[in-house]
């Protein structure tokens, strides 16, 4: 079972990725911006469901896991994320390598973070509730 | 085309969590080496295949496939980020931080060496 949730989460995780990357133009700079906003959405995302599952949305762990680490695995990259930030720094555009890298990098944790938060504060409810 | 990404994707995914699972469980500690590894070998990786589409040696479809399906799968981001927040609410914020810089720096190393290769 485990195997046939992450598969259809990757499948759905990495064609979503493909999508938003090509929908969402680079900046001026070469800035990648869409990968950037999938890194940043995907922290959020799993902060939250990691954290509010099973305690609040009582979903079956197979489907936690087909979500979690299929399609928010899928859906976020860190080898382009690597790749982008040196190419960057090989044209000799290390401002914006820079900035990329702590966007990405303060970013992601700061909405990992907030996803957890997020997902502690409706568990509490969830189980403050009748 | 979307359909031979998407395989990869799925490629790349259940070797993330195979391999990830197989990593850590040789590892007693609670440092995400399974993620670690993973991240950074992805890295080199794509590394080399960009190097390679990038002067033009590299077929589309199969940058697409093994580039953006399987490495791009195969590494991830979330649980880089979801790990990092569970060290540093686990009380052990001196890991986290070594498992943050060692992954952005290598990885950009990796990814650099990657690229030289061609």
């Amino acid at each position: 079972m485990n195997v046939i949730a992450l598969a259809i989460g990757g499948f759905a995780g990495t064609l979503f990725r493909y999508w938003l990357s090509e929908v969402i133009p680079p900046l001026g700079s070469g800035f990648p911006l869409g990968i950037l906003i999938i890194n940043l959405l995907g922290c959020f995302a799993l902060g939250l469901l990691f954290t509010a599952t099973p305690g609040r949305w009582r979903i079956p762990p197979q489907v936690r896991l087909g979500l979690g680490t299929g399609v928010m695995g899928a859906f976020t990259t860190f080898s382009t994320f690597s790749v982008q930030s040196a190419a960057l720094l090989r044209s000799g555009h290390a401002a914006t390598a820079g900035l990329y890298i702590a966007l990405s990098v303060g970013g992601g944790l700061a909405l990992a973070f907030a996803g957890v938060r997020l997902g502690r504060g409706l568990r509490t409810q969830g189980e403050g509730a009748p | 085309m979307i359909w031979l990404i998407g395989l990869s994707g799925v490629a790349g995914t259940l070797t993330r969590f195979y391999a990830g699972k197989w990593i850590n469980s040789r590892m007693s500690s609670s440092f995400p080496w399974g993620t670690w590894a993973i991240n950074l070998s992805g890295s080199l990786l794509l590394g080399i295949l960009f190097g390679l589409h990038d002067a033009g040696r590299l077929a589309e479809g199969v940058w697409l496939a093994v580039g953006t399906g399987f490495c791009g799968a195969y590494t991830t981001f979330s649980t880089f980020g979801y790990e990092t927040v569970q060290l540093v609410t686990g009380g052990q914020p001196g890991r986290a931080a070594l498992y943050v810089v060692t992954s952005v720096v290598l990885g950009l190393a990796a990814a650099g060496l990657g690229l030289a290769c061609f």
